[in-house]
């Protein structure tokens, strides 16, 4: 960078840095819209964060349970823990439950519940089956087909029944609003940012308007283009930056006094701990965003009026 | 130093602003042109700064073709003119000083240069006590000077003036056009556009005369006479 270069930006700077502070409403005014904008884009990537982790738990807790036939040997089974495994990419996990774990864990979740335990006493013996429970990572589809190979394949003498085609259903159905909370949130977002820009857009366009017959008398006594131009886009650079100071003060205050209240709704999901995780995400998309529409805001609406 | 070479300008409603205009003015010359309102003294000045196209014809600033430039250069052209506006054209959010500074931060000067250059002429231009006052805080005559400090402050080669008076009592009137006399005998050309019969007559300075599009008289030592 030239001396000359230097100097004329230090004069570009000095100029924003005036009209930013003279033009107080106008500043305030841009700042305002893109703080309502760039808050708008953080909602929707808190929005993207709780419904992830909704759409994450409700997969976790949909399975294939293999049911064994009563007697089958515990190696046999794990046998066929380690051969499912081996089967497709997309399985996630699969555990063991046997015949006493599964006796255990019912008798732990209805020991206030007298009528059942008094049903198991009744039976005598331990009424329950061993069993596999296998999660994949996502589709249904995927879901239906290791339920197809597991009645087919070598080892499915030694299965009693695969209870998928029960949860065929609700496996379906939570696929399709997860895939649909997800379709429209992209939809959605995209919308709304496009609405927000024009927004930002318009307001810059009218501070700046207001300033026309300044930009023509600047151009009249022979200032360059970038005389003009430079001082509006650092002012879209200095509304920018506010806002997004505003902004990340406003989400991290959010993200903490909101988070307990989500966690009820939400049990497992702690809001400001994913807005500390994904701090820098937040702090690129609410800076960029915030300086990228400013600036090139003031870029274009100038652009206009420098032909003279 | 400006060159009008047949410059016919009829603006997109068919209307007819200039015709067939020639005319030259010469290095250190004080020419005024007068005529009606509507006359086209505006768009003559208008051509000078690049500001308009001409029809047919050609416009000459020191020997180059305005309409034939790019952009960049002629920013550099109005950098050598010195304008003075009826309707001032200050900037607004810039105080007195700022407003002075701001030709020669254009142009690129030091630092040192501005801050010794621009109170002088604040202070032979009278404006010294409102270095920091914005232009709306000035009274009419007191804008005007502020123009003409402006117009000044980078030595020019040129002073164009369009009806620098049009808005001031006959005292504030005087001084401009007696600031004008006094750069014109510093050797400096100016083109003074007005339509107030009194300074012409006081000034004994060459006249071009412009009615209905077309250049009726130019003298020597002329008189405004329509």
């Amino acid at each position: 960078m030239t001396r000359d270069m230097l100097t004329n930006f230090k004069r570009i700077f000095n100029f924003a840095l005036n009209d930013f502070g003279r033009n107080k409403g106008i500043s305030i005014a841009a700042i305002f819209v893109l703080v309502v904008t760039i808050m708008l884009v953080t909602g929707l990537v808190f929005f993207h964060g709780m419904a992830g982790y909704l759409t994450a738990q409700i997969q976790d807790k949909i399975d294939i349970t293999a049911y064994f036939k009563d007697g089958s040997a515990e190696e046999d089974i794990l046998n066929v823990k380690s051969q499912i495994l081996n089967l497709s990419p997309n399985i996630k996990n699969v555990e063991y439950v046997s015949k006493n774990q599964a006796l255990t864990s019912f008798s732990e979740k209805h020991k206030n519940d007298t009528a059942l335990s008094d049903a198991l006493q009744e039976v005598g013996n331990n009424p329950f089956l061993p069993s596999l429970n296998i999660t994949t990572t996502g589709a249904p589809q995927q879901y239906e087909e290791i339920s197809n190979i597991l009645q087919t394949s070598d080892f499915s003498k030694l299965i009693d029944k695969v209870d998928f085609s029960q949860k065929k259903d609700t496996i379906e159905k939570v696929y399709s609003i997860t895939s649909n909370v997800n379709m429209f949130g992209v939809a959605l977002s995209a919308i709304l940012i496009l609405l927000a820009i024009l927004v930002v857009f318009n307001t810059i366009k009218l501070g700046i308007e207001n300033s026309k017959e300044e930009i023509s008398t600047m151009r009249l006594v022979g200032a360059s283009d970038w005389f003009v131009r430079g001082p509006f886009i650092i002012q879209g650079i200095f509304y920018g930056f506010t806002a997004f100071v505003i902004c990340i003060l406003i989400s991290g205050f959010f993200a903490f006094f909101i988070s307990p209240k989500i966690s009820v709704v939400l049990p497992g999901f702690d809001m400001f701990n994913y807005f500390l995780t994904n701090l820098w995400i937040f702090v690129l998309i609410q800076l960029g965003f915030g300086i990228a529409v400013g600036t090139i805001s003031a870029f274009f609406v100038v652009k206009k009026y420098l032909d003279i | 130093m400006i060159r009008f070479e047949k410059v016919t300008k009829i603006y997109s409603d068919e209307t007819i602003v200039l015709q067939d205009v020639s005319f030259e003015i010469k290095e250190g010359e004080f020419v005024s042109i007068v005529g009606k309102s509507g006359a086209g003294k505006t768009t003559l000045v208008r051509l000078i700064m690049g500001l308009e196209v001409p029809t047919s014809g050609q416009v000459f600033f020191q020997g180059k073709n305005v309409n034939e430039i790019d952009s960049s250069e002629m920013q550099k052209i109005r950098r050598k003119v010195g304008g003075i506006y009826q309707d001032y054209k200050l900037l607004p959010n810039k105080t007195v000083y700022e407003n002075v500074a701001y030709i020669m931060e254009v142009e690129g000067k030091e630092k040192e240069e501005i801050e010794s250059e621009v109170p002088k002429v604040l202070e032979i231009i009278g404006l010294k006590e409102k270095f920091n006052n914005f232009p709306k805080e000035l009274s009419g005559g007191e804008q005007q000077r502020l123009a003409i400090a402006r117009a000044l402050i980078n030595q020019p080669d040129i002073i164009i003036a369009d009806e620098p008076t049009g808005n001031l009592d006959p005292y504030n009137s005087y001084e401009v056009i007696s600031l004008l006399e006094k750069v014109n005998r510093a050797g400096k050309t100016v083109v003074l556009s007005t339509h107030d019969r009194e300074i012409i007559n006081k000034l004994g300075k060459r006249v071009i005369t412009v009615e209905n599009g077309k250049i009726i008289r130019d003298e020597a030592e002329g008189r405004f006479i329509i």
